[in-house]
């Protein structure tokens, strides 16, 4: 029996404001634990929450950007549940009218196009964080709780786990374009839910779903989902039935995991959130955000190869993350040549930033300094082989590359006056070359542009030290 | 006479003039508080030291002209957070709770100038219409300490009527304020919803919930209300409404006031006295000048159910906090995780607030919330328009407090639903959102008091202060005094 796969993804995003979904305490990372709290994030007797307007900016803008219908009349909703991390025993939620829904991201596997539905997307608080000593104890940091997040709930669009794997990078990078959220799933600023299900090809009724949790990468994602088809398939072929479970996946074996078999549904009790007026999102500032949203990649990326000549796949690296785009725009922006640009940002730039495994951003490396760079080679004041010293000096110190080169006395030797007399001489202690070079022996200009380039310390200008030694030969 | 006797304009001028001083004034409270108390059972925790100390600043700092309400002895409710004043709800669970920070309206009236004498006793967590179900044993009623004084906010409203302390902030839920003033025989006013900041008021059912003030003279409360009053960017519920003196509308004449009375308010299960003193009461307006109108309010015999399954519903989730984890009571002898939920919440709640929990838990559950919490809501908006209907052509609507006058204590409290409907005739002005209030109206044949409410549209309370205080201004029943008759001596 063949079977088609129902993927549905669940992605929570943390939303980049200074402070929290409902209350004025600061969101941090990495803070000492309870320190980014108030009374509000403990839930002390007495307390109200207010909503973030920013918070609710950014995901609207995510939601313009995934081309959602924005819900025009909203409200809040708690969500009931006890747990130590969430000190209310509820969580503010949209379960009624959410933030938006009907959004759509194209992504493209195998050469073909396909587009994803977007059910819907809400706004809600981020829970804070359990953990468990070795003292027998378990302690509870509140400073996550009250983070504004966005969950982004797919419709049953996605029928592989490669689809799956394409649609997170596209969600990702649109979501990062906009400027709403790091999305940096190592910090738990991007989470994925997925649910799967198999069903015999042709069925129009969709198989049992099993949850897959815990899942700590796109891959993990992948990989998961792809366990998962292969063994709800074999519960199916050996006459079994797949239960409503959550598991999670597994990394040393690469299988996923039964975690518990879910018995009913839960129970939330979802109700209005009588602290906070309903509310209506008024057009004007809908188009205002509109109008803000940054150049989506795709767009940039259809840019870069139109308008800049950048080859496709080039174009396609340098939109893969905001950071990288906007340094290769920023580097243009101030003169560079757009191929040079993306040369060196593919080549020595994402080589650099491998072996460190660090950010772009955690360089000393600017967009200045990189054109500055760039426009030392065009103009002859630094050879290419003098610019790799230059690159690393400046990435590693944020020198300055005009004023380095200038210090450490690296700038090319071009002028044929100084190089003549050097030429020369190399030519006159060395007739066996010349004898060598009038036989047709080749490798003999070689070894003689070693010579001259040793006595100059690398700095002569290879192309004027080519025309001169050539003509001083043909003279000889 | 006692200072305490006199009206908060007079204390004013005496304090100004430094015929008295604030430090007096305390002493004056702290003593009733401690001949009276022991009978009464008003406050849960005598803020007697800060108190004095407070008094003390004021007196070396001086009172201006300005400072209408520096130095006057006020009570809170003990589910209006106090910084550092233990703040428990009438409720086990949180029977050691002391906050970290000041409810808006204590942060207001304590800028003021306003003496915090302490804080008063109520049913747990508000809930209830008699204060009997308070973890502090019940407070009785100064006009007969075998009876009840009302509920929730029954504290406030004996510690004002014998005379402890001038005045007691108190909250309203489903009649709070209003019932145990009508059974004390003081005023008191739940404002619109929205009118005053909730933040620092422990939850019960945040829909309806809203603080007011209590006092024996109507003017004393138009001052208090007008300085606690306003928006506050910590509440989103609360009302970007100006907020005007309400001491202006004191004095005003009520020629001409419309008023409604609602044949629902004078059906079955309204005592006969009762009824006879509100209508006695009405023909005192008349006689001033106001026409009244008989009118029909259809849902509002809707609403105690609905009120019940909505107030319960928010309540459940309100409740949910109080946990055992953070902070208040945790039981011991616990193993796990779900012994801490579930051995704290079950000895820290009472019985009637576990009652709530479990109504307003079955109301909001998967498979019940549209027959429950949906249909309920659909029963409020339907109140409200009968309100809206009736108040767009009349300024008031006028009719009895409570059904009765304050029974014993102890004979019904096994009887919730009996006990629930006590709330009645107060519980619509919740729904609807409007302000509303009790003023004295004068004694059944066993002295007890009887209260006669007064709603208005949103944000008039102002016509609520001209027509009560012309009303007390003819009939001047404060200066009835409690008895303290009864109880065991």
């Amino acid at each position: 029996m063949n079977f088609e796969t129902t993927i549905g993804l669940e992605v929570h995003v943390e939303l980049k404001t200074k402070t929290k979904m409902f209350s004025p305490s600061p969101v941090t990372y990495g803070a000492e634990p309870n320190t980014s709290t108030n009374v509000i994030d403990f839930g002390f007797p007495g307390v109200l929450p207010t909503v973030n307007r920013e918070a609710y900016r950014l995901g609207l803008m995510v939601a313009l950007a995934l081309h959602a219908d924005v819900t025009k009349y909203t409200h809040f909703d708690r969500k009931n549940y006890f747990y130590p991390d969430n000190p209310k025993a509820y969580q503010i939620t949209q379960a009624e009218e959410p933030l938006a829904t009907n959004g759509w991201i194209e992504i493209e596997v195998n050469d073909v196009k396909k587009k994803i539905g977007i059910e819907e997307m809400h706004v809600e608080e981020d829970a804070g964080k359990n953990t468990h000593g070795d003292d027998g104890y378990s302690y509870v940091d509140l400073n996550r709780q009250g983070t504004p997040l966005i969950e982004i709930v797919s419709k049953p669009d996605i029928a592989s786990p490669d689809e799956a794997y394409a649609y997170l990078e596209q969600l990702r990078k649109i979501i990062q374009f906009t400027g709403a959220s790091d999305v940096k799933m190592e910090e738990g600023s991007m989470r994925v839910d997925t649910n799967i299900s198999i069903s015999p090809i042709g069925s129009d009724k969709l198989g049992q779903k099993a949850e897959l949790k815990n899942l700590n990468s796109f891959n993990h994602v992948r990989l998961g989902l792809a366990y998962e088809e292969k063994r709800q398939a074999q519960v199916v072929m050996a006459g079994g039935v797949v239960r409503p479970e959550t598991r999670r996946f597994d990394e040393a074996s690469g299988e996923t995991i039964l975690m518990r078999v879910k018995e009913g549904k839960d129970d939330y009790r979802y109700f209005p959130e009588p602290d906070l007026p309903a509310f209506e999102i008024e057009d004007e500032w809908v188009d205002q955000i509109k109008s803000e949203i940054p150049e989506m990649p795709d767009k940039r990326r259809t840019r870069y190869i139109n308008e800049l000549g950048i080859p496709e796949y080039d174009a396609g690296v340098l939109t893969q993350t905001k950071e990288m785009s906007d340094f290769f725009e920023a580097t243009i922006a101030d003169g560079a040549d757009a191929k040079q640009a993306s040369n060196w940002l593919m080549g020595e730039v994402s080589g650099y930033l491998n072996a460190n495994k660090l950010d772009l951003l955690e360089t000393k490396l600017t967009p200045i300094n990189l054109s500055t760079m760039i426009k030392l080679i065009q103009d002859g004041t630094i050879s290419s082989k003098i610019a790799k010293k230059v690159f690393q000096e400046t990435i590693k110190n944020g020198s300055e590359p005009k004023a380095w080169v200038e210090q450490k006395g690296l700038i090319q030797e071009s002028n044929p006056e100084v190089l003549t007399p050097i030429i020369t001489g190399i030519l006159d202690a060395n007739e066996q070359s010349i004898i060598d070079f009038k036989n047709g022996k080749d490798r003999a200009v070689g070894y003689l542009v070693g010579q001259i380039m040793k006595q100059t310390h690398g700095q002569a200008n290879p192309k004027v030290v080519n025309q001169i030694l050539m003509a001083e030969l043909n003279k000889r | 006479m006692s200072n305490l006797k006199k009206d908060l304009e007079t204390l004013h001028q005496e304090l100004v003039a430094g015929d008295i001083k604030a430090a007096d004034l305390v002493e004056e409270s702290l003593d009733t508080i401690e001949k009276r108390d022991p009978e009464l059972n008003a406050f849960i925790t005598v803020n007697d030291q800060q108190a004095l100390a407070d008094a003390v600043t004021l007196d070396e700092k001086g009172i201006s002209d300005a400072d209408k309400l520096a130095g006057i002895p006020i009570a809170y409710k003990d589910n209006i957070v106090t910084k550092n004043l233990l703040t428990t709800a009438g409720s086990k669970i949180l029977s050691n709770f002391q906050p970290v920070y000041d409810a808006t309206v204590v942060e207001k009236l304590s800028q003021a100038g306003m003496i915090n004498l302490g804080k008063t006793n109520m049913d747990e967590f508000a809930m209830g219409s008699s204060t009997e179900s308070s973890y502090f044993q019940p407070t009785h009623n100064p006009w007969d300490l075998d009876r009840v004084p009302g509920g929730s906010s029954g504290g406030s409203a004996a510690a004002v009527a014998a005379g402890e302390v001038l005045a007691a902030l108190g909250s309203d839920t489903g009649g709070s304020i209003r019932q145990p003033s009508a059974y004390n025989g003081i005023f008191g006013i739940k404002p619109t919803y929205g009118r005053v900041s909730r933040w620092g008021l422990i939850a019960f059912g945040s829909s309806f919930d809203q603080i007011g003030v209590m006092t024996k003279r109507v003017k004393d409360s138009a001052y208090i209300l007008s300085a606690m009053a306003g928006h506050d960017i910590k509440d989103s519920t609360s009302s970007k409404q100006a907020v005007p003196d309400f001491t202006q509308f004191i004095g005003q004449d009520i020629k001409g006031l419309r008023v409604a009375v609602p044949d629902e308010f004078f059906g079955e299960g309204i005592d006969e006295e009762v009824k006879v003193q509100v209508e006695k009461g009405l023909k005192v307006l008349t006689d001033l000048g106001a026409v009244i109108d008989h009118v029909q309010l259809p849902y509002t015999r809707y609403g105690v159910p609905a009120y019940y399954v909505l107030a319960s519903s928010e309540a459940s989730s309100n409740l949910q906090r109080f946990d055992g984890i953070r902070y208040g009571y945790r039981a011991e002898d616990v193993k796990n995780l779900e012994d801490v939920y579930v051995k704290s919440r079950s000895e820290g709640f009472g019985p009637e607030v576990k009652r709530r929990i479990m109504l307003g838990t079955f109301a909001l559950s998967a498979g019940y919330y549209d027959a429950y919490f949906n249909k309920a809501a659909k029963v409020r908006t339907l109140i409200k328009q009968d309100f809206e209907r009736v108040l767009a052509d009349h300024d008031l609507i006028i009719g009895p407090t409570s059904p009765d006058t304050a029974f014993k204590i102890g004979t019904i409290v096994s009887d919730p639903l009996k006990l629930y409907y006590k709330d009645v005739l107060t519980i619509s002005a919740n729904m609807a959102g409007v302000p509303s209030a009790s003023v004295p109206a004068g004694f059944d044949s066993q002295g007890l008091p009887v209260g006669m409410q007064l709603i208005a549209k949103r944000f008039d309370e102002g016509t609520i202060f001209k027509a009560a205080a012309a009303f007390e201004a003819a009939t001047k029943y404060y200066e009835v005094e409690p008895s303290f008759k009864g109880g065991v001596r």
